[in-house]
């Protein structure tokens, strides 16, 4: 409960998690939240390129769809997208993470050096690479991001599990004859745990961006989807007499980048308080 | 200084074999069919025969990698499906308009970044401090190929005040080569006329680009100048009578910069990926809008070797940075 004083006593923390809370509530219900769920969908020629009226708040696409229910609609995706990527990422590198740090040899520097490897690509070209070698859709742009995003858990994993493997208490279990696997996960990971959780609140922010500028490629999400970033592709021959088209998918990407980011900052703070004076 | 030098360049070579790898494994492993894929769609079954005896296909893959690495070192990437010329000379002709814009980037990420950074530290916790933060927490969540459709809307079909997209006005033709960049080749041709459409072309793009750079470069600026100036050597300094813009300016900043500084390293890899979406909207004629237009026209071999390369000139600026880091602080060269 302190902890959550704390967090909550730290404004931009405390609205962070407001704004990632509302993208979870709007995700989950946005079949109900949306005003016009089926016209989202459905083209309707008559209504296209409508400016922003009481009828449709964020105005109409270039085939009459109601602007604001897919924009509500497309944060499902959004988060779909960070949170299976995010969640594929932790998969892969935490356990490999581990490993190069508790374990020492061959397969540790194997392990670490195809990390710097991973790292040493841009990560954005590499998951565009593979996203059209895999012919393009929202699976594959997961894909791709997975592929791309988890040598960053698996070099926070390492430094940690490095830094725990001197300390006493590994020590002492070693010396009472505790398995390696006993003490990879049930001492070292749990100890590691706070760095995964900032890392990985951060990086649903950044898979947000990337799966957008992905979707924006037309190498993620397809027409018809309601992508966010997909949308502002779609909007660019139709400006700059429909400014609304581009405008609010845009927005919302950027309060939900926002939102996890200082969401991050706020865990970082309470993970690491030695950060706190300096930030 | 030469010695640190040799030891990092040697410390690159099993990330560069690694990456080319990664493009072997990419370009010949992941497509079920490799032949199939450099044919294109309408190729009939015998010309897919011919490519795979052509490119050795149809031999051991750890054979098919000695070639592949025997390519790559002398320099021949294939040839672009699309320009019908060799991957290497279309990168060529395109890279100095790459480096011109991304140069102007981060000159602007660290020209306005370690400023606003120091300035937020001096003033901590003040109104210009809270300022500060908001931009940079904005500036790192804004999508850079939004950003850039919302300036063109704004200041080039809304104002008028920018073109909208490009690199020169046409009517102006283009500046002799010298350097590659159009803004100082104008310049080193005396061409007023031209210089001032070069840097008006350049302004957006640069800008859109820079913006989430000056956010980390401030950030990072800002949290060294405050963990520096709680050192007791700042506190001497100011008992001994040191003014303080002089202290900030000679001791603080070369204490806290260096952070800063292997940011850019890092920052280099963003840049290049959001150069990738701000090349094609502003249709700067540079790597990035080629990496575009490979991967919507299926050119695998293209996009492959922009990979390649652009991994390559990152690990060659990361060097640099680690020089330039060694170079502020000497601890660093002897940790390594």
């Amino acid at each position: 409960m302190l902890v959550l004083r704390k967090f909550l006593r730290d404004i931009p923390a405390a609205i962070g998690l407001a704004v990632v809370l509302f993208a979870v509530f709007v995700a989950i219900f946005a079949d109900q939240l949306a005003p016009d769920p089926i016209g989202a969908m459905e083209s309707n020629i008559l209504e296209r390129l409508q400016p922003p009226s009481d009828l449709h708040p964020f105005g109409t696409d270039h085939l009459g769809r109601d602007l604001l229910s897919r924009v509500i609609l497309g944060t499902r995706d959004a988060l779909k997208v960070s949170l299976v990527t995010v969640a594929g990422a932790i998969l892969i590198g935490v356990p490999l993470g581990l490993i190069a740090g508790y374990r020492r040899g061959f397969i540790s520097e194997a392990i670490m050096r195809l990390t710097d490897v991973m790292l040493a690509v841009p990560q954005l070209v590499l998951a565009l690479a593979l996203a059209q070698l895999l012919k393009p859709s929202l699976e594959t742009a997961m894909m791709a991001l997975t592929f791309t995003y988890w040598p960053f858990f698996a070099r926070t994993v390492y430094a940690e599990s490095r830094r725990l493997r001197a300390s006493t208490f590994i020590e002492a279990l070693e010396g009472i004859g505790v398995g390696p696997a006993r003490i990879v996960f049930f001492h070292i990971l749990p100890n590691a745990a706070a760095p995964i959780i900032v890392r990985a609140t951060i990086g649903m922010g950044f898979i947000i961006l990337t799966a957008a500028l992905l979707g924006f490629l037309g190498m993620g999400a397809t027409p018809p989807e309601p992508d966010w970033g997909l949308a502002v592709a779609e909007s660019r021959q139709f400006l700059p007499e429909a400014w609304w088209f581009a405008t609010f998918p845009g927005l919302a990407i950027f309060f939900a980048v926002l939102g996890f980011n200082l969401l991050g900052d706020g865990v970082r703070d309470i993970v690491d308080p030695r950060l706190r004076r300096s930030r | 200084m030469l010695a640190f030098l040799a030891r990092r360049l040697f410390l690159a070579i099993p990330s560069l074999l690694g990456l080319m790898i990664l493009c072997f494994v990419l370009l010949r492993v992941v497509p079920s069919d490799p032949s199939a894929a450099l044919a294109g769609d309408n190729a009939t079954p015998q010309q897919i025969a011919e490519i795979r005896a052509k490119f050795g296909f149809d031999r051991p893959l750890h054979e098919q990698f000695f070639l592949y690495m025997k390519q790559v070192l002398s320099g021949d990437l294939g040839v672009s499906v699309h320009s019908n010329r060799p991957v290497v000379a279309d990168i060529g002709q395109r890279l100095p308009a790459t480096l011109e814009l991304t140069f102007v980037a981060l000159f602007l990420a660290a020209a306005i970044g370690i400023p606003l950074g120091t300035v937020a530290a001096v003033a901590h916790n003040s109104p210009i401090d809270h300022l500060v933060r908001l931009f940079t927490i904005g500036g790192l969540a804004v999508a850079s190929f939004w950003l850039a459709i919302m300036l063109q809307l704004w200041l080039a079909m809304d104002l008028d005040l920018l073109p909208l997209r490009g690199r020169m006005a046409v009517a102006l033709g283009s500046p002799p080569t010298v350097t590659g960049s159009y803004v100082i080749d104008s310049l080193v041709a005396a061409r007023w006329d031209q210089f001032v459409s070069a840097l008006r072309h350049i302004v957006m793009p640069a800008t859109v680009l820079a913006i989430p750079a000056i956010a980390t470069i401030a950030r990072f600026t800002r949290s060294g100048v405050l963990e520096t100036m709680q050192k007791d050597f700042v506190t001497y300094e100011t008992a001994a009578g040191y003014r303080r813009g002089r202290l900030i300016r000679i001791f603080v900043l070369r204490n806290s910069v260096a952070t800063a500084v292997t940011q850019i390293g890092l920052l280099f890899g963003g840049l290049i990926s959001s150069a990738v979406a701000v090349e094609a909207i502003f249709d700067w004629p540079g790597i990035g809008s080629y990496a575009v237009y490979a991967i919507l026209g299926q050119d695998y071999k293209a996009v492959l070797a922009v990979t390649l390369f652009v991994g390559v000139v990152y690990a060659i600026v990361n060097v640099l940075v680690d020089m330039v880091h060694a170079a502020l602080d000497p601890r660093v060269a002897e940790q390594l």
